[in-house]
């Protein structure tokens, strides 16, 4: 099914189960300990033994010899599978920069070099310790902050220019220049990644636990060289991805060489400690903001330079993503660097490009408002803009900033803030209130589904769509109920598995939107092949509800239809290229944050946060607004103490598990209000959805440190936010 | 983790005699370091003796008015007790300052006092680390490396690592004295004070016990009363450990004692130091952490601590 224009009035608008606030269905097997996770599915294959990862002990160089027999010798070992043994595979798929196995070279530290099998996982744990490997160690490139000074002036090559932005900001009346530094990111989900791999006549299946699964299906099929058709993957319930799970990782890889090698199927897990530097990151930034206004406040000319960290071929953290389109000003300048570092491969994390670049944007928001003496609500609100500032031809689809920034400070009670920083104390603690903006891309992907009319008016919808705790299994149950006229406890859904219709996946805050888009067309199918059923030529004119189809002359049940068997209908959305063509589809909110400076210690604690969110169609108030807080939870950690540190002498993260790589816990997190503005998309989808799960995440984090600029006068401009940054500068105690 | 022997011990002579004669053996307690460590293979005993059936669970009165704690005394049990609550606060709020409650649940007396530092350099095998492999250097110290956890006093030139526990900074200030028994059968009184080693050229060498010798209980002296606080600074709000943590006990007179956390290879108390705090915190620090030798990453911790007392002095 194409979505060609822009969804006119359809049955989502007079919607009885989409946009309820229905109970996760999945939430009682999470709760019991029965939703099968990869690590877990000891029912699918007979047999299972552990293999257990060997990884680099250096950054860069090459393997000169590996030695195994002593670790062939232990107890319960079946077989070691080598890098060497392997030698060097073909890439998984070109959004991968670093190999994840094969062949002598070491692109990054904890690279994988072996699998150890064994029966027992202690066994194959036990083993890999003593597996020794030699190596040519190389120099590798570690110091963001040397390639930053190299690249800092040069514009020769930049995302996109606009205008004239330097003699604009030369003759701006007010202007701002700062740097801004973000550190790197640690996806760090409760679940690590697993796989259970099996051999069956030349034939692979993975039980896994990834985010997008046709594109694993396929990476994986390349690097062993095989048909995708051979391939088989199974990921039905994800225990936190983050972006950490949208491609194949080594897991995969090792259990599938491993499982091959010994006959069995095999499980591998990255261990905890393997986590921060066998798989991927958010790569440190450093940017530079200039921004110059009129002095009623309006934007005249607007830079945002950056620069992140990636391997060869990769794509770094692309920080200057927001500045191209969220706030006017006709004179623009976009720069974004790429410096080669032999760190492991920075990759997507959670709205990867925004939640980094927002935390610079929005601390210079902040700043520029004070310059100029405005509310950073107003300031923000008078440099709105309804068109895409690079190209005023596109306008947005549905953009309702402004309402969240009045709506939020509204709710919030912005207008009690002390606009003077450091001068509002609580006893021993500094309060302090901020805002910031968020913006993250509404992108759709083609969605495909099956749906089956099973005996008795059941629905079941096949996709290979993930649910990584967002909500997936839900809001498609809803989707095929509303379409179909069933209640949602009538709708099964089957997620995850490559025998399934290939979805968009959970990434880029695509999923919901997308795949509900795909259901509805499957289920349009499966009524055209209804009204088909029952000799009505215009599938339209039937009307489904309470598990009958009215044809306007008859009414049957559905259970009627599907007595001599099942019918199944497929379809996939297809989406025009008029959508991002012709217009922006993009994501808004506003976050407010009030929290209280220790004027001794300078620990933060956050009192409250509000986050006021336009995003289309709410196609679940309840999951929704868990992805919205969940995103500001995430977002206080890059505020208060994210920070995958980097050893610029070894070049690897020091990091080893979620003691050293900080989390918040829930005495971090205050009460979290979300509101959602009631909109529509309808150019994004015939749901008129977008994405949520980016969202909330962006600008949080500057809502922080805005907010810590308010309670204490000191503006710090390297996230985290820790104490150290600004404890020289408080006020005695 | 590599195999190992074990064995369950039936009195305290009897399992420091063993830990003597086996060689790489090691007692476990509580295990919620150990065993973490043998994961690793931080730690490799091949022989393990447990000694949670030694009894030594109870907390009684002494002769001297004070309280002895049996070494397998649970943290929670610890720090929930009637009379460390009334009488010696500071420990209770430095115990619940630490870990989380299902930690402090397994982890015991004698055990907290065992744990080793969170160095991450000493977590990755394949690091130098003087600590876990004696004489191959310490990744800390060179340049580039990540040290803002790490220690800023008490450090030598081989290792900068920390004693991360909470519970023996409230101890420290309280005077507390370690109760042992060797392998032939002699208790030994070591204090507090004297009990963890600054590393010099031996950071592997941790505590005044010899090897086999066991820790049976730990005393504290008769109540000192004043106002015991403990503040645990770090960067998100429980279940880290300290950037810097301070153990004040404050008499009505402004006289008292300040132990340190978080910027030690031991609890960092001094008396010429307490001798300073009626003059207040920046006096108190200028003696304490007199010497100190911060990387440029944890520099910060001087002016820290300093202000956490401030504060705290500030509080009462």
């Amino acid at each position: 099914m194409q979505f060609n224009q822009p969804a006119g009035d359809n049955l989502f608008d007079e919607s009885r189960v989409v946009g309820m606030p229905a109970q996760r269905v999945d939430g009682p097997l999470k709760v019991t300990g029965q939703a099968p996770y990869a690590y877990e599915r000891h029912d699918v294959a007979e047999g299972q033994v552990v293999g257990y990862p060997v990884v680099s002990t250096i950054a860069r160089g090459r393997i000169t010899g590996m030695r195994t027999e002593v670790a062939r010798q232990a107890p319960g070992v079946l077989d070691i599978v080598t890098t060497l043994d392997v030698g060097e595979m073909p890439m998984p798929s070109g959004m991968n920069a670093a190999p994840l196995f094969g062949g002598a070279e070491i692109w990054h530290y904890h690279q994988a070099v072996a699998v150890v099998v064994a029966e027992s996982f202690e066994q194959a744990r036990a083993a890999a310790a003593l597996v020794e490997v030699d190596y040519d160690q190389t120099e590798g490139s570690y110091d963001l902050e040397s390639a930053w000074q190299e690249m800092r002036e040069d514009r020769s090559d930049p995302v996109s220019r606009v205008g004239d932005f330097e003699s604009a900001y030369d003759a701006a009346e007010v202007t701002l220049d700062a740097e801004y530094r973000t550190p790197s990111h640690s996806h760090a989900m409760m679940e690590p990644h697993a796989t259970i791999a099996d051999w069956q006549d030349g034939k692979l299946t993975v039980w896994t636990s990834n985010q997008m699964v046709e594109w694993s299906r396929q990476a994986l099929a390349t690097t062993l060289e095989m048909a995708p058709e051979d391939v088989r993957l199974d990921s039905p319930y994800i225990g936190g991805g983050f972006g950490a799970k949208l491609f194949l990782r080594a897991d995969a890889v090792l259990a599938a060489l491993g499982a091959r090698k010994v006959g069995r199927p095999v499980k591998v897990m990255l261990p905890r400690p393997m986590i921060m530097n066998n798989t991927t990151h958010r790569a440190s930034t450093i940017q530079r903001i200039r921004i110059g206004a009129q002095s009623d406040g309006r934007i005249t000319a607007i830079a945002h330079e950056a620069i992140s960290h990636t391997l060869p071929g990769g794509s770094g953290e692309n920080a200057v993503a927001q500045t191209r389109r969220f706030y006017a000003g006709e004179n623009r300048l976009i720069v974004n660097h790429l410096a080669e570092m032999h760190l492991p491969e920075a990759n997507a994390m959670r709205a990867p490009g925004e939640a980094a670049g927002l935390m610079a944007l929005e601390i210079a928001m902040d700043e520029m408002a004070e310059k100029l003496g405005m509310d950073p609500v107003e300031f923000r609100a008078v440099n709105d803009t309804q068109v895409d500032p690079e190209d005023p031809e596109r306008a947005y689809s549905d953009r309702h900033f402004v309402e969240c920034l009045r709506q939020g400070a509204e709710a919030f009670g912005w207008d009690a803030r002390n606009t003077a920083p450091g001068a509002t104390r609580d006893g021993e603690w500094l309060i302090g209130y901020g805002v910031a903006g968020a913006y993250r891309d509404g992108p759709a992907m083609q969605s495909g589904a099956r749906v089956r009319l099973q005996e008795g008016g059941r629905l079941v919808v096949e996709t290979d769509m993930t649910d990584i705790g967002t909500g997936s299994y839900t809001i498609l149950a809803q989707t095929v109920a509303e379409t179909m006229g069933v209640g949602i406890d009538e709708v099964e859904v089957r997620l995850g598995d490559s025998a399934y219709p290939v979805s968009a996946g959970s990434g880029g805050q695509w999923g919901a939107a997308s795949s509900t888009a795909g259901a509805y067309a499957a289920c349009l199918a499966l009524r055209e092949q209804i009204a088909g059923r029952l000799g009505v030529n215009d599938p339209e004119a039937i009307t489904l509800a309470d598990g009958a189809v009215n044809t306007g002359e008859k009414q049957v049940t559905l259970a009627s239809l599907a007595e001599d068997g099942e019918l199944v209908a497929e379809d996939s959305m297809e989406f025009g290229d008029f959508r991002d063509g012709e217009h922006v589809v993009s994501t808004f909110a506003a976050h407010f944050v009030e929290l209280g400076v220790h004027v001794g210690t300078g620990e933060i604690r956050l009192r409250r946060m509000l986050a006021a969110c336009d995003a289309g169609r709410i196609l679940n108030p309840i999951t929704a607004r868990s992805q919205v807080i969940g995103g500001m939870v995430m977002g206080v950690g890059a505020a208060m103490m994210e920070d995958m540190a980097i050893d610029t002498a070894r070049g690897y993260f020091p990091a080893h598990d979620l003691a050293g790589y900080e989390v918040p816990v829930h005495m971090d997190i205050p009460a979290q209000e979300v509101t959602f503005l009631d909109t529509l998309d309808p150019v994004s989808t015939p749901l008129k959805a977008k994405g949520v799960g980016e969202l909330g995440l962006c600008g949080v984090a500057a809502a922080v440190a805005n907010a810590v600029y308010n309670a204490t006068g000191v503006r710090v401009r390297s996230y985290p936010m820790t104490m150290d940054k600004y404890i020289d500068q408080l006020p005695a105690v | 983790m590599r195999q190992f022997s074990y064995e369950r011990a039936a009195d305290p002579a009897g399992a420091a005699a063993r830990a003597a004669e086996v060689e790489g053996a090691k007692f476990i307690a509580g295990g919620t370091n150990l065993l973490d460590l043998m994961k690793l293979e931080i730690e490799t005993p091949v022989h393990l003796i447990d000694v949670n059936g030694l009894g030594l669970d109870e907390i009684t009165e002494t002769d001297e008015g004070g309280l002895r704690i049996g070494a397998l005394v649970r943290n929670t049990d610890l720090a929930a007790d009637e009379r460390i609550r009334r009488d010696y606060p500071v420990l209770t709020r430095a115990l619940v300052a630490g870990a989380s409650g299902q930690l402090r649940n397994k982890a015991t007396t004698g055990g907290n006092l065992l744990q080793r530092t969170r160095c991450p350099y000493f977590y990755d095998t394949a690091q130098p680390c003087n600590k876990r492999a004696p004489g191959s250097g310490c990744a800390a110290l060179s340049e580039g490396a990540f040290s803002r956890q790490l220690g800023v006093i008490g450090t030598s030139d081989a290792c900068i690592a920390t004693h991360p526990s909470d519970m023996a900074v409230g101890m420290r200030a309280l005077d507390a004295v370690v109760e042992t028994v060797t392998p032939n059968g002699m208790t030994r009184s070591i204090p507090l004070e004297e009990f963890h080693l600054l590393p010099g050229e031996t950071p592997e060498q941790e505590t005044a016990l010899m090897p086999g010798e066991i820790i049976t209980a730990v005393t504290l002296p008769a109540p000192v009363g004043g106002v015991q606080t403990y503040h645990k600074v770090r960067d998100r709000a429980s279940y880290a450990f300290a950037l810097v943590s301070v153990a004040l006990i404050r008499q009505p007179d402004g006289t008292g004692r300040v132990a340190l956390g978080g910027v030690a290879p031991r609890p960092w108390r001094s008396a010429e130091a307490d001798a300073e705090l009626p003059k207040g915190a920046e006096a108190v620090m200028a003696r304490l952490l007199e010497g100190a030798r911060p990387t440029e990453e944890n520099a910060f911790k001087i002016t820290l601590a300093t202000r956490t007392l401030a504060a705290m002095l500030a509080e009462e």
